[in-house]
């Protein structure tokens, strides 16, 4: 069907000098500026950028998604197989989505509808197209057990919810490829999901595209992924394309200054630090034993109690003083549930910890207080662990305000401008709302709330895990910073390895509410002895990428 | 996302001017803020004012047409089927008005508030037993409950305020325990909880303010709902007993006449809409310009005679 098309540029996709703006109140702000971009078919181009790069705006025009008004293409055109989509009408570009480019989106609950089953929503999109419903049917499940959904025929029925994230996103790509698309385009595929379930995923994309000889189109802010899956890649900052090549030409030649930036911010590009092996002092700051929890459904008036689920089975580790411990582990894995454990969001069903040899799973009102001056956390969306209606003052002196003898009031002001200086703020912005910074400006003002006690722990859940890369390498540089300055020890939670890898001293990894493995970050990275360890570390595309 | 908003300046105006600033940038909210100032004024020297023509019969303008200048200029929106001047009547009623709708507003939105918090923030038997009385009020027709209330303790302003603050406490106790249970699970309160911070403190100065721009919302809605309450239990001889009225009273006086003299009902239903849109309008203004996140819409705006804080 599709070599029936003249193919006059010779490329399936072509976006030429596209520049799109938006009109806003504020005056008119560009989007992109002068983007072009091509795709064969058979090629994985993959658009590279941080958040408001303007990478998905191009994928955006081509499937006429623009809102106009208030986005206006400004110049530009966008050739599917030689035809301008910018020009053809709303049918034709109807016609062509879909059926000839096909999209796969972040959010796979918001892009399944959830009151109808999943096959007939994969058929769906056959019946739209004239084939009768038994023959849709069929097709459907095919093409649900072609990408590996496992019991497709016994799931056919069921609904959304009842599906894992990697599992909506097999069905997602499902439904993507149902017409045979020429291009299939991946905005974000797989950011939500666990490392270990996007190498399955990103496998699987590959495959499909080898299988059927589509273009794949990816739109990622993920260098892993880049390096593992692209042939060509596109980097686009603030609206432009600052370099485009080869991924290999790109990655070890970088032209660019933000390429060069982008690329030295990965974790480990120049090799992981290497951890000075230290005695562990005789009483550690905080000792962890056997900690076991359990959440019990308890059995109701027509329903016998079901089994316990086990969220943490007997986890035992030390942290000493001024050490970073990274605890990995995928969702589900129990390493939130440890945290909120410790910090005494939710009681333990066994076992103890033990933070300067007090406990804080049955803490006296002293041991309590004390362990709330002295454990302090950082969360992973600063966006919702700062109160949006408090001014910057007034949320990092809070700590001051809750244990009122902890500094007094008159020096305040002071001390706000000091912690806001100490981590690479300035000492005017007390006085403005956490919306007028960015994210990683936000992650500061976290971190200065949580030093205003001069805390001995902070635990660092996902800390870094929103931010964008370069971001990102600036706040852990400033942790390490910290570290050395107050003498902190950290729990650094993160599902990130390359992360881990270059900042934690140890690393403990979880699975399914166990600790599979614990030790030196080194020995764990480079000599894993736990199977699951191992998987995790290949599933990682950046350091399997630098392995290979 | 970053730095869009403008800086806050250093040598800040008094909050007074800056809110009055603000206020001159909402052209609606400002002209909202005018006409209830108005209406404070009439409640306060309406009788003053007008004195007896609200209630002096006068059978040769029985039901006179707006603008009937002939009779004098308190005629202006004519009269009722008594010969009373309505702009008279609008004036002296708003006191009476205002006192009801505006009291038994307060006091639902204070109780229900009070125990949607408790009810929201505790997760032991007093949400319960809340919610459960709740949704007996909620089932039982409010009218009947009103009717058997004011009959038992008998008709004035004091249990009318009573019974109409009750029948709608569970609107601000439901909306507020929602909520409530919303916010307490976000990460700024569980933050502030990981820091030691009390329950009280929890409440006070994290979920509160989260809150209170959709109570106000929903107060000033309520309050065109009380007045109109208020007129239906007047009408049935329960709400406030004449010679005392109310716009409500007035509405349900001027239904019988709608064919022949539209006037005497649909100036105290426009004063009771005209009301209630300024305090929804105000109430919008208040909810912008205390959020830190949303202010910027008012600061951005341009102030065609410059009266802002640049």
């Amino acid at each position: 069907m599709a070599a029936a098309m003249s193919e006059t540029s010779g490329h399936l996709v072509e976006v030429k000098h596209l520049s799109v703006e938006f009109h806003t109140r504020n005056g008119v702000v560009p989007a992109v500026r002068d983007v072009s971009w091509h795709i064969d078919r058979g090629e994985t181009l993959a658009i590279l950028g941080e958040s408001g790069s303007g990478k998905s705006v191009s994928s955006s025009a081509l499937m006429g998604l623009i809102d106009i008004p208030p986005g206006r293409i400004t110049s530009g055109e966008v050739l599917y197989c030689g035809e301008d989509l910018l020009k053809a009408t709303p049918e034709r570009q109807r016609e062509i989505n879909g059926s000839r480019i096909a999209m796969v989106f972040q959010d796979t609950l918001a892009a399944l509808n959830p009151v109808y089953p999943i096959g007939w929503q994969v058929a769906e999109t056959f019946r739209t197209h004239g084939v009768a419903r038994a023959e849709a049917n069929a097709k459907a499940l095919e093409l649900l057990e072609r990408v590996g959904l496992p019991n497709a025929a016994a799931r056919f029925r069921d609904y959304p919810h009842q599906f894992s994230g990697g599992q909506r996103q097999r069905i997602m790509i499902a439904m993507a490829i149902a017409l045979n698309p020429d291009l299939l385009i991946a905005d974000e595929p797989t950011t939500a999901l666990d490392v270990t379930v996007q190498a399955r995923i990103l496998g699987l994309l590959k495959e499909l595209q080898r299988e059927r000889g589509m273009g794949l189109l990816m739109i990622t802010h993920d260098l892993g992924i880049v390096a593992g899956m692209a042939d060509r890649v596109v980097i686009m900052n603030a609206g432009r394309i600052v370099e485009a090549g080869t991924v290999k030409q790109v990655f070890e030649s970088p032209q660019h200054p933000y390429t060069r930036s982008l690329l030295d911010a990965i974790p480990g590009r120049h090799g992981f630090p290497d951890i000075a092996e230290r005695a562990a002092p005789a009483e550690p700051l905080l000792r962890v034993e056997e900690l076991t929890k359990e959440y019990v459904t308890p059995a109701g008036l027509f329903r016998p109690a079901r089994p316990p689920v086990r969220a943490l089975g007997g986890v035992s580790f030390t942290l000493a003083q001024g050490e970073t411990l990274g605890i990995v582990g995928e969702s589900g894995s129990g390493k939130s549930t440890l945290v909120r454990t410790l910090i005494g969001l939710e009681e333990a069903t066994s076992g103890d910890a033990f933070f300067r040899g007090r406990s804080l799973i049955d803490p006296t009102a002293e041991t309590r207080d004390l362990a709330q001056r002295q454990i302090q956390m950082v969360f992973q969306d600063p966006t919702a662990s700062l109160n949006p209606r408090m001014s910057v003052f007034e949320i990092v002196s809070e700590p001051w305000a809750i244990h009122r003898d902890a500094l007094p009031r008159a020096q305040w002001e002071q001390r706000v401008g000091d912690l806001l200086e100490e981590v690479g703020l300035k000492r005017e912005h007390a006085g403005r709302h956490p919306h007028q910074f960015s994210g990683g400006q936000r992650q500061r003002i976290a971190i200065a709330r949580a030093l205003a006690l001069k805390p001995d722990i902070i635990i660092c859940d996902e800390a870094v895990s929103s931010l964008d890369v370069s971001v990102q390498a600036q706040v852990i540089a400033l942790l390490k910073a910290l570290k050395d300055e107050f003498g902190l020890s950290y729990l650094f939670i993160a599902h990130d390895l390359p992360v881990v890898r270059s900042f934690a001293d140890r690393v403990l990894v979880m699975h399914k509410g166990m600790i599979v493995e614990q030790g030196p970050t080194r020995e764990i990275f480079e000599n894993p002895q736990h199977d699951y360890t191992r998987e995790l570390l290949n599933a990682d595309p950046l350091l399997s990428h630098h392995a290979a | 996302m970053t730095m869009t908003a403008p800086p806050i300046a250093m040598t800040e105006p008094s909050l007074w001017r800056q809110s009055l600033g603000l206020l001159w940038r909402d052209k609606f909210a400002f002209v909202a803020v005018l006409f209830l100032l108005l209406v404070v004024f009439a409640a306060l020297f309406g009788s003053t004012i007008f004195g007896q023509s609200a209630t002096r019969i006068n059978l040769a303008a029985r039901n006179a047409p707006p603008m009937s200048m002939h009779l004098g200029w308190h005629y202006v929106l004519g009269a009722d089927s008594l010969g009373r001047s309505i702009l008279a009547r609008i004036a002296v009623g708003t006191r009476n008005t205002m006192m009801v709708a505006g009291l038994s507003v307060i006091a639902s939105l204070l109780i229900g508030s009070l125990l949607g918090f408790i009810a929201g923030y505790r997760a032991d038997w007093t949400t319960g037993v809340i919610m459960r009385v709740a949704d007996v009020l909620m089932s039982f027709p409010s009218l009947l409950l009103a009717m058997i209330v004011l009959y038992v303790l008998g008709a004035g302003i004091a249990n009318l305020v009573l019974v109409l603050a009750i029948t709608r406490i569970p609107i601000y106790l439901r909306t507020t325990r929602a909520e409530v249970l919303e916010i307490r699970e976000r990460t700024f309160v569980v933050a502030a909880k990981v820091m030691g911070a009390s329950p009280l403190r929890l409440v006070w100065r994290h979920i509160r303010p989260t809150v209170t721009p959709t109570l106000v919302t929903i107060a000033t809605l309520e309050f065109a709902f009380v007045m109109l309450s208020e007129s239906s239990l007047s009408f049935l001889g329960l709400g406030i007993q004449a010679p005392e009225f109310t716009w409500g009273a007035m509405v349900a006086q001027g239904q019988s006449y709608l064919g022949t003299a539209w006037w005497v009902a649909f100036w105290p239903g426009l004063a009771i809409t005209l009301t209630a849109m300024s305090l929804n309008l105000v109430a919008n203004w208040l909810r912008i310009v205390t959020d830190p996140v949303q202010r910027w819409r008012l600061e951005a705006r341009s102030s065609s005679n410059g009266g802002g804080n640049e």
